[in-house]
């Protein structure tokens, strides 16, 4: 069969289970495009930016598991992708980027719109291409889509100069797996691993499990389950590792980190033996390395096996995939308990309650936390929430209580403003069933509010909560914090968010007292076609406790104050 | 420390771009990178020196094996083998030096590969410190110019670095090699 390249472009997604593209054409991909025509089970998404079309694919991916595919003509359309790429890069999310690029005869000369894709997004890509011939395109693309999903996932560029697009050869579709010469085919653990992990865990009195989004990556959530409740072994969440352990799992303890909670972090300086289960030690969860869980010993289970000894020196790595290696060492091991430990641990979370805001009174004020916790309590926690950046994502992270896998989609690794509404989109237009929740702050939204008129024109039903405390907020907490307070390009004006939302024809509310947060919760539940969007004026003057300032020690929290009147017990 | 190691690679565009980007991103000190043809056609070796500690040697290879078209990587400074350097250097002759750097090279089993009025090129192969050691005398006569092809090394007998099952990858990118 005789087709163009950008015919083979189509038919080789449709073979990898494409049917849903977010992008933007220009000339260089104008092929494509024009191809695309002859492909009806293909959706295409026409995004507002570019940033717009990498957050939707990366949106997509974290909620369905699925690999994301965005679509960018040359030059600009393609920079513009840099920083979704970067992000997904990060959070280790498969997505692949095609971009349209000047002809082959042109490369090298500074061509109108020539920009050298490949070379910028070397650093940020698992791998990308630059096809130059027709012949290329079949199999660039099947190992592609491999090597976007396989071992640790990740972001893959495809680059096709345009005349690739345009000539034409014979198509054979192909239908053998890829090879990688980089792959590690073996996932599993050894027995002298497994030996050596039961001997660390039979040691142990103070154990903890510290859970990862690699976890939910290799879809492990029932091996952790089946782990922790077999040897009683308590867990902590990073934030991408939120959904791993349902919340409430009398186990799960909550997020560790900078705005970890205070007990997760005191649990970890005290534990004897780390668990980190696909996890990487980010400088966000360890705080000061000299002084990080001085008293443990560690086990180190990660499919990247240069995660390994990265940061933490550990006693045992084990480089495999985490479903294969935690049931291995399940099988073997016998059941335990630690009851003095959890209660230790208890009795560590038990101050919380007297300090957390959501047993203050709010005064007739609305706290952000409030507003989330409150989300978490009329949405039932069962919604798949996608937060910005912020200090809105961290009061997220700390009030919705996740209890499934990939229900909390938010930018981790590179925490990047901007990316919960196209996020938020990519995430329900995959997902089509289901409710979700946009929050974010005042700031971020502003950067990608422009996919607004992407969302009404796909009628993506999200229901986009603005957290607006008229301050680039968590700046403005660092400069109370640690700069004198000097607001200094933090106060934030915005535009009135809810003519904004008229003026695309989107239902709108705007919420200023706690006590119609309950309302706004079923206005947005009415609307079920097309986006919603809900202003939450909320404290200028707040903060994220606790917070262990940057490069300190874990155990070195800034604490909340103990709350005055108590309301509400957990 | 200096720390050595051999990398099999694809013949693919950019793969040298690749492997270089990787120490500079991670803040790896390259101290010396070689590239060549091997006795596999689709298939480049490089011998990579690296100045630091044990910890980053092994998250070099580490980080490298990462690389889609890295087939594979070994440390070589933990197991005995064979490390060369090859100099080009061109000294200046004038007057009766042309027989004092004649001497030289037969102590080093250095060679003349080209004679001019007033230079020559002469051609050392070693390991670093002959280099170094012969270098360090040329210089009392007169260097012009020098050129180093960096470390070549190979592992001695059994230590073989060989593709372990390598199948070549379907998507092979351009035709021009690195
Ligand atoms: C693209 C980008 N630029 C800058 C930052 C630095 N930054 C982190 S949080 C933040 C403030 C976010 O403000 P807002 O969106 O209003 O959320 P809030 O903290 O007020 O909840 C900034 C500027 C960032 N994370 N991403
Ligand atoms: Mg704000």
């Amino acid at each position: 069969m005789k087709l163009t390249g950008a015919e083979i472009l189509w038919e080789c997604l449709i073979r990898e289970g494409v049917d849903l593209v977010f992008g933007y054409p220009g000339g260089a991909i104008l092929p494509a495009y024009d191809a695309m025509t002859k492909y009806p089970q293909i959706h295409h998404v026409l995004v507002r930016h570019e940033q717009g079309a990498a957050h939707m694919a990366d949106g997509y991916a974290r909620a369905t598991g699925k690999v994301g595919v965005a679509v960018a003509t040359s030059g600009p359309g393609a920079t513009n992708l840099v920083t979704g790429i970067a992000t997904a890069m990060l959070d280790s999310s498969p997505i692949v980027c095609i971009t349209g690029q000047v002809p082959t005869s042109v490369i090298g000369s500074d061509a109108f719109q020539e920009i050298d894709i490949t070379g910028i997004t070397l650093p940020i890509t698992k791998h990308n291409y630059l096809v130059t011939e027709v012949d290329e395109i079949a199999p660039t693309i099947r190992e592609a889509f491999h090597i976007a999903k396989s071992g640790r996932p990740g972001p893959v560029l495809v680059d096709i100069p345009k005349d690739v697009q345009i000539a034409v050869t014979e198509y054979e579709p192909i239908s053998e797996p890829a090879v990688v010469p980089s792959e590690r085919l073996v996932t599993v653990a050894t027995t002298d691993e497994v030996d050596r992990a039961l001997a660390l865990l039979e040691e142990s009195e103070r154990p903890l499990i510290l859970a990862g989004h690699g976890l939910t990556l290799s879809g492990a959530e029932q091996e952790l389950l089946e782990f922790a409740e077999k040897r009683q072994i308590p867990v902590a969440l990073t934030l991408l590792g939120k959904g791993t352990l349902a919340e409430g799992h009398p186990l799960c303890l909550g997020m560790m980190g900078m705005h970890g909670e205070a007990h997760v972090n005191i649990a970890i300086q005290e534990a004897d033996l780390l668990l980190a289960f696909g996890m990487r030690f980010d400088d966000r969860v360890t705080g000061d390395l000299k002084t990080y869980a001085q008293n443990s010993k560690k086990i180190h289970v990660d499919i990247d096996a240069s995660e390994i000894n990265k940061n933490v020196r550990v006693d045992l790595g084990i480089v495999g995939d985490l479903k294969h290696v935690i049931g291995q060492i399940t099988e073997r091991m016998q059941p335990a308990e630690h009851a003095e430990w959890v209660n230790l641990i208890q009795s560590w979370q038990d101050d919380r309650h007297l300090r957390d805001i959501y047993n203050a009174d709010p005064g007739g004020k609305l706290y952000a936390a409030h507003v989330i916790r409150d989300l978490w309590k009329y949405t039932g926690g069962e919604c798949v929430v996608v937060t910005d950046v912020g200090q809105h994502q961290m009061w997220e992270a700390q009030y919705y209580h996740h209890q499934r896998p990939r229900t909390l989609i938010t930018s981790g690794g590179l925490g990047t403003m901007g990316f919960a509404v196209p996020a938020s989109i990519g995430a329900k237009m995959g997902l089509k069933d289901g409710e979700v929740w946009t929050i974010v702050g005042d700031g971020g939204f502003q950067m990608t509010m422009m996919e607004l008129a992407t969302a009404v024109e796909q009628k993506v039903n999200v229901n986009i909560a603005i957290m607006n405390n008229s301050y680039l907020g968590m700046v403005r907490q660092w400069q109370e914090f640690f700069y004198e307070e000097r607001y200094h390009a933090t106060p934030m004006g915005s535009p009135d968010f809810c003519k904004l939302a008229d003026a695309y024809r989107i239902p709108n509310m705007r919420v200023t007292r706690r006590e119609e947060i309950p309302q706004a919760v079923e206005f947005a539940r009415q609307q079920t076609e097309g986006p919603v969007l809900i202003e939450f004026v909320v404290e200028k003057h707040d903060i994220v406790y606790p917070m262990v300032p940057a490069g300190a020690s874990l155990h070195n929290m800034i604490r909340r104050p103990v709350a005055g009147a108590v309301t509400e017990k957990e | 420390m200096k720390y050595s190691m051999s990398a099999l690679v694809e013949n693919k565009p950019g793969v040298l771009n690749r492997v270089v980007s990787l120490f500079r991103r991670r803040n790896f000190n390259l101290d010396s990178l070689t590239v060549g043809r091997t006795e596999i056609p689709d298939l480049s070796r490089m011998t990579i020196l690296i100045e630091g500690t044990e910890t980053e040697a092994r998250k070099v290879e580490k980080c490298l094996s990462k690389l889609v078209n890295v087939v594979q990587v070994e440390h070589l400074h933990d197991k005995p083998s064979v490390m060369r350097d090859l100099a080009l250097i061109k000294v200046k002759v004038e007057g009766d030096r042309r027989s004092e750097v004649m001497q030289l090279c037969d102590i080093f089993r250095a060679r003349v590969v080209d004679v001019a009025e007033k230079s020559v090129i002469v051609e050392i192969t070693g390991e670093e410190d002959k280099i170094e050691g012969f270098t360090d005398l040329l210089r009392k006569i007169g260097i012009i110019e020098m050129v180093r092809t960096g470390i070549v090394a190979m592992g001695r007998g059994e230590h073989t670095v060989s593709p372990n099952g390598y199948r070549k990858t379907a998507a092979k990118g351009s035709k021009s090699v690195l």
